[in-house]
């Protein structure tokens, strides 16, 4: 594990990290493929810091983040160390499993509809956590849920308590779902694109919401998207998944002023934004790989600008140019 | 390529001052029928009077959230649904009615406006090559098999799929990226004059998002078409359009050549939607978000203007009069009591120009 070695440790992670992933691997085998999801990933979150991972579809950042909270089928073949709040996640039983997830991490999705049960109140959504992992009283998790919709900023929060999913706006079931991932104070939250499916003016408020309570609660979030607007919104690091793996990582302001790997640095030219009427957008050519054969080399050199034929000699390690950042490419000047 | 009629473009009629589209006091409304004789309990109003016009060779953006009407907009433009009220004229000539009366009939006007639809997959047929489905319509229209195969494989490449290696695939063997170029493929065959892009780039990853964009810039110059084109992506319809419509709760809240709306919008919904926009620059965070609450449901608008439970400026006229469309100047104009001097808004006139 040279490649962990030339890490550097980032200023927050330097206490105990609330997340280790060392290596992480994900295969899908079925009879007719392997796909080759997450190829060694490597991640640390300090307590109450946000990370952001960013990537197109295929990417593997979902299957990460599911990793992390050990979601993903039967069909997975999950390798590397995952450690969450000092425990090793992979090792852990179903029991201790239900003990983990709710208690110690809470995850949030895209579709509010379906995360939550259609059948029960709110109330009794948020409730039933809270009993569960608290074993407090029916009443007294009750309460807990009137507090919790109040902190997640649902007007009228009492009548909401009676409200099944199906009668509030997204917003409001976007923020009852947030109020449900809160409800035993969670020390790491995992966010999967839970603002890509709201209105823009809806989006930007779940968003700032987000980074109140994260602040509030001192949570640690990874919060995941293909959005570089919600991640400049939110984040305080990022890291960019490519076919796989991290190609880039570092804080957020340094990346989106200068990224060091090609494809961010595509990626960011890509993105349309102000200013760029009558202008030809730079394109990244082709499109990623697919994912049924481990790449053994650079994956982003098809479609790299830069690529030499020294791209495809093997998979580039990661190089730290500064402290805090660094970048899977060989022409990043390694510190 | 033979003289078929299908395969010529159709020529300008009205001259260039007439607007490709024109559409007046447009309405749709969907009844939710209820109770035990089915009778109707409520009305979604999805596009409430809507006027505007398509000049020939522009790129018009309509932006909106969720249930704003935007979608419904499309397909009354394609007539895929009948409008309830209002009327379109496409340059010059009544749709929907027969030619003897000035008019042009409905298989004529879908012929020179096409659609591309959000979804490229399910907007394809699964079971028919890609150049089979390009191909279909022309034959509708008359024109024989060989020939539309022939300019199928034209616009493919000019879409840049080679038909050599993809004039025989089906849907599912390409990208989504792939796909979109296909539909857009598609929509060209008939040689249209107007294509309505409903979210086309919407579903597609921001590195192939660019690469669609460049190409609907490309082929808008090439066949020199006319676009309306359809997004929730403020930045997108930015690059993208001459002019924009902004939307609410199905009317038009403004409308402007694209630098007004941008750089001065005049309705406080445009104004509020554009600071929603996620900021790329950490550096420039915000505490508060523009507006709280989600856009009302159409069912039961507010009365009055219909933003005014969401809207900072909202004073008693805002609840008992619908604003009117008031011009700013350079076919800005905005549906606002702000917007209209006189109107008993206290800051009645203040941007009026």
């Amino acid at each position: 594990m040279s490649e962990v070695m030339e890490r550097p440790m980032t200023a927050t992670a330097n206490a105990t990290p609330l997340v280790t992933l060392r290596d992480l691997s994900v295969r899908f085998v079925s009879r007719d493929a392997t796909m080759h999801a997450v190829n060694g990933v490597d991640l640390d979150l300090g307590a109450g810091e946000v990370l952001c991972i960013l990537g197109e579809s295929g990417s593997g950042k979902s299957v990460t983040l599911r990793a992390l909270m050990k979601l993903l089928p039967r069909s997975a073949r999950v390798t590397g160390r995952i450690e969450v709040a000092g425990r090793d996640v992979q090792a852990m039983n179903e029991r201790q499993l239900q003990d983990f997830r709710g208690s110690d991490v809470a995850m949030i999705f895209q579709e509010p509809m379906t995360a939550l049960d259609p059948v029960f109140t709110i109330g009794q959504q948020i409730a039933e956590t809270v009993v569960r992992h608290e074993g407090v009283s029916r009443t007294a998790g009750m309460a807990r849920a009137l507090e919790l919709l109040e902190l997640v900023q649902i007007p009228s929060a009492k009548r909401r308590l009676a409200a099944y999913p199906h009668e509030l706006s997204g917003g409001l079931r976007q923020r009852a779902m947030i109020a449900v991932a809160l409800a035993c104070k969670p020390k790491l939250l995992l966010a999967d694109e839970p603002t890509t499916a709201l209105d823009a003016t809806v989006q930007i408020q779940v968003l700032l919401l987000l980074r109140k309570l994260q602040e509030q609660l001192g949570m640690g979030v990874i919060f995941v998207t293909h959005d570089l607007g919600v991640a400049g919104e939110i984040a305080d690091r990022v890291a960019v998944m490519y076919a796989g793996r991290v190609v880039e990582e570092g804080p957020v302001a340094a990346m989106m002023r200068g990224p060091l790997h090609p494809y961010p640095r595509g990626l960011l030219g890509a993105t349309v934004h102000g200013g760029m009427r009558g202008q030809r957008l730079t394109t990244i050519p082709g499109a990623p790989p697919g994912l049924e054969t481990l790449p053994t080399a650079c994956s982003f050199a098809p479609r790299c600008a830069e690529a030499e034929p020294a791209c495809l000699a093997g998979v580039p390690a990661p190089r730290s140019p500064v402290p805090g950042r660094s970048a899977r490419c060989i022409k990043v000047a390694a510190g | 390529m033979s003289a078929s009629p299908a395969t010529l473009p159709a020529p300008d009629r009205g001259g260039p001052a007439q607007p490709l589209l024109l559409l007046s006091g447009l309405k749709k409304h969907f009844p939710i029928r209820g109770g035990l004789f089915g009778a109707t309990v409520a009305t979604v109003r999805a596009v409430d009077d809507v006027s505007f016009a398509v000049r020939k060779g522009e790129t018009l953006g309509i932006v909106g959230e969720s249930g704003c009407g935007k979608s419904t907009t499309a397909r009354l433009l394609m007539r895929l649904m009948e409008p309830d009220a209002g009327s379109m004229v496409f340059d010059g000539e009544g749709v929907g009615q027969n030619a003897q009366t000035g008019g042009i009939t409905l298989k004529e006007y879908r012929r020179q406006v096409q659609m591309v639809f959000q979804d490229s997959y399910a907007s394809l047929n699964p079971r028919l090559p890609i150049e089979e489905s390009i191909a279909f319509a022309p034959k509708v229209h008359g024109v024989s098999a060989s020939e539309a195969r022939g300019r199928a494989h034209e616009i493919l490449a000019a879409v840049g799929l080679a038909p050599a290696s993809f004039a025989r695939r089906y849907p599912h063997e390409l990208s989504g990226g792939q796909r979109q170029r296909v539909n857009i493929a598609r929509a060209l065959a008939l040689q249209p004059r107007l294509i309505l892009l409903d979210e086309p780039v919407s579903a597609l990853d921001k590195s192939v998002e660019a690469q669609v964009l460049n190409l609907l810039v490309d082929l808008k110059a090439k066949f020199g078409l006319t676009y309306v084109f359809i997004s929730h992506d403020l930045n997108v319809v930015q690059y993208i359009s001459d002019r924009v419509l902004v939307m609410y709760l199905g009317q038009v809240v403004e409308q402007g050549p694209v630098e007004a709306i941008y750089e001065c919008p005049a309705h406080p919904y445009t104004r509020a939607l554009l600071a929603s926009r996620p900021s790329m620059d950490p550096g420039s965070r915000r505490t508060e978000p523009p507006l709280t609450g989600d856009p009302p449901n159409p069912i039961n608008p507010p009365s009055g203007c219909r933003f005014r439970t969401r809207c900072p400026f909202a004073e008693g006229i805002c609840a008992e009069r619908e604003p009117v469309h008031s011009a700013l100047g350079g076919g800005h104009e905005a549906a606002c009591h702000m917007a209209e001097p006189g109107s008993g808004h206290s800051q009645a006139g203040r941007l009026a120009a």
